[in-house]
């Protein structure tokens, strides 16, 4: 469906992969390959796979079959090149750890030995900190900072390490209209600055029109790649989401909504009771 | 009182198993491991009571069954709720194959309320060097993993996505909690065993956000707990184990009462 990615193998490359968790099929003989340097929303309702394909793109589900390439390598060997933010557990990050540390953790964990901060070490984590204006922050107890504030925590350590291909899971769950256009313009601006592959789950569109390239929409065990204005509409999503769907288009939004009950589908939504 | 040679045994034991406790002590409570812990102990009773009846040292069936539990706990996976049901029935199981094993050598009852509530005056000297080996060998054990478990404990699945293992990693850190635990034991006894491990680390998380800060401060708190308990026996008679938890639960309530991050400076935290 898009031309060919030039002279540089792609971020990522799907052919016929089929994702399985505990034997239940999540994504079906899904296709797709994606540019180095695209800014990609990952959309699609609860349940459609998007955190599944990120471990399956970092090489961590078991259940695979088909042909992922990452940067042209077998998932595990691109670890290095991947900064992941996992879609987050809110218990976990209650701590009453400072910031910092908490950033800190985040580099080179599969060491063995004391985690001891130092010299470049100590820099690379003040300078991931500052990408994500989070200095005021640094010196805080997790337990007392916001869920936002958090959120920037979590890409703080996703940068760490310089990488090539950023894996973000739900960075806007919890966070309202406003956080939401700055944590987006925030990774927007790093994109650029860092020329990295950002694969951004969401469960809405509408925070992400202005930063994205291209949408990858999940949904049914199947997945659709392209502009915004060839995947989200009707059509499509009626495709992946096994019922009639309507898009209306109005203001600059998106508005994804269920044909027969006029429910909004995204937000989970699109499960209707009869 | 340094004049009994029972007296500088216990308060040596005191100083390396506070040593131990601390910083293990810390992990735990970050990692929420602290039913955990506290059933390990449960499982060493077992453990000790078998070796009584076998007519060994407590310390290795303690060791044994602590550090063998530890391991399955870890291999149970992160799933708390059915962890904890499985951790539960297995602490109720090992106090009641404890309890028969005492049952067939009644001769024995002093040394079970020993493994109950703990013995720190009756620490011989060869016991001691056993704490400060063993004692050393899961702080190196510590020190070796500390870097993944850290990343593990604070979030897993960015520490699976850069190649560490979270179930490696339970199963290591439970082991070492378990010679933690049997270290304790001889200090605290099996059903006091939470005060010493939870108190100073939790403590000490109350008072600094600084992980490295919180990790050696949690030393000098069990040290306060553990020789102002012996101390505190030593004046009034009473039983080491109940001012020992009771220190530690003052330790805490003190903790808790002042603002909190109190060693980090005059800060917001809301
Ligand atoms: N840990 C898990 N074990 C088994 N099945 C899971 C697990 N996590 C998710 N699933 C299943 O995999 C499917 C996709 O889930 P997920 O990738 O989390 O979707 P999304 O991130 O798009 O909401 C769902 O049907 C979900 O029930
Ligand atoms: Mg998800």
């Amino acid at each position: 469906m898009n031309s060919e990615a030039g002279s540089t193998v792609p971020a990522i490359m799907l052919e016929g992969v089929t994702l399985r968790r505990n034997g239940h099929v999540v994504l079906d003989r899904v296709d797709f390959s994606i540019r180095q340097g695209e800014f990609i929303g990952v959309l699609g309702p609860n349940g459609a796979g998007k955190s599944t394909l990120f471990r399956a793109i970092l090489g961590l589900l078991p259940e695979v079959t088909g042909n992922i390439q990452v940067f042209g390598a077998r998932p595990r060997k691109a670890d290095r090149l991947i900064g992941y933010l996992p879609q987050m557990r809110a218990d976990l990050l209650d701590a009453d750890i400072r910031a910092w540390d908490f950033v800190a953790s985040a580099q080179h964990p599969s060491r063995w030995g004391l985690p001891i901060y130092r010299g470049a070490d100590k820099r690379e984590i003040d300078e991931a900190i500052c990408l994500v204006e989070g200095e005021h922050l640094a010196q805080r107890p997790l337990s007392a900072l916001s869920g936002g504030e958090r959120q920037r925590l979590l890409l703080a350590q996703a940068l760490l390490g310089n990488p090539r291909l950023l894996l973000l899971d739900e960075p806007l769950v919890s966070l309202d209209p406003r956080h939401q256009a700055n944590v987006v313009a925030l990774i927007k601006g790093i994109q650029k600055r860092r020329s990295v592959t950002v694969l951004f789950t969401s469960h809405e569109i509408n925070p992400l029109l202005g930063a994205l390239d291209r949408v990858l929409y999940l949904g049914g065990g199947q997945a659709a790649i392209g502009a915004v204005n060839d995947i989200v509409t009707g059509p499509v999503l009626s495709r992946l989401y096994g019922m009639p769907i309507e898009v209306v288009h109005t203001a600059g939004h998106y508005f994804v909504v269920s044909a027969e009950s006029g429910v909004a589908a995204e937000s989970g939504a699109h499960h209707v009771c009869l | 009182m340094f004049a009994y040679d029972f007296m500088r045994t216990a308060f040596l034991a005191g100083l390396i198993v506070s040593i131990v406790v601390g910083p293990i002590g810390y992990f735990m409570v970050l990692r929420r491991e602290i039913f955990a812990g506290h059933a390990l102990s449960h499982i060493g009773f077992a453990g000790a009571t078998g070796a009584i009846l076998f007519g060994l040292n407590p310390i290795w069936g303690l060791l044994t069954l602590t550090v063998t539990g530890g391991v399955v706990m870890g291999r149970l996976g992160d799933r708390v709720r059915q962890r904890d049901v499985a951790i539960g029935i297995v602490l109720a199981l090992s106090l009641g194959l404890g309890t028969l094993f005492l049952h067939f050598y009644t001769s024995y009852a002093r040394q079970g309320t020993a493994l109950l509530f703990g013995n720190v005056l009756g620490i011989t000297p060869e016991a001691l060097v056993i704490l400060a080996v063993l004692g050393a060998l899961s702080l190196i054990a510590l020190g070796v993993i500390a870097r993944p478990l850290l990343a593990v404990s604070l979030d897993p699945d960015m520490a699976e996505s850069k190649g560490v293992s979270p179930a490696l990693m339970a199963m290591l850190f439970l082991a070492i909690v378990a010679v933690a635990v049997a270290e304790a034991v001889q200090v605290v006894g099996i059903l006091l065993l939470l005060s010493l491990l939870i108190a100073p680390p939790a403590a000490a998380a109350r008072l600094t956000c600084r992980i490295w800060f919180a990790v050696l401060l949690s030393i000098p708190l069990a040290l306060l707990v553990t020789w102002g308990g012996i101390t505190a026996a030593y004046l009034t008679d009473w039983p080491v184990s109940f001012w020992i938890s009771a220190l530690a639960a003052l330790l805490y309530l003190i903790s808790r009462l002042l603002p909190s991050f109190l060693l980090d400076g005059a800060r917001k935290a809301a």
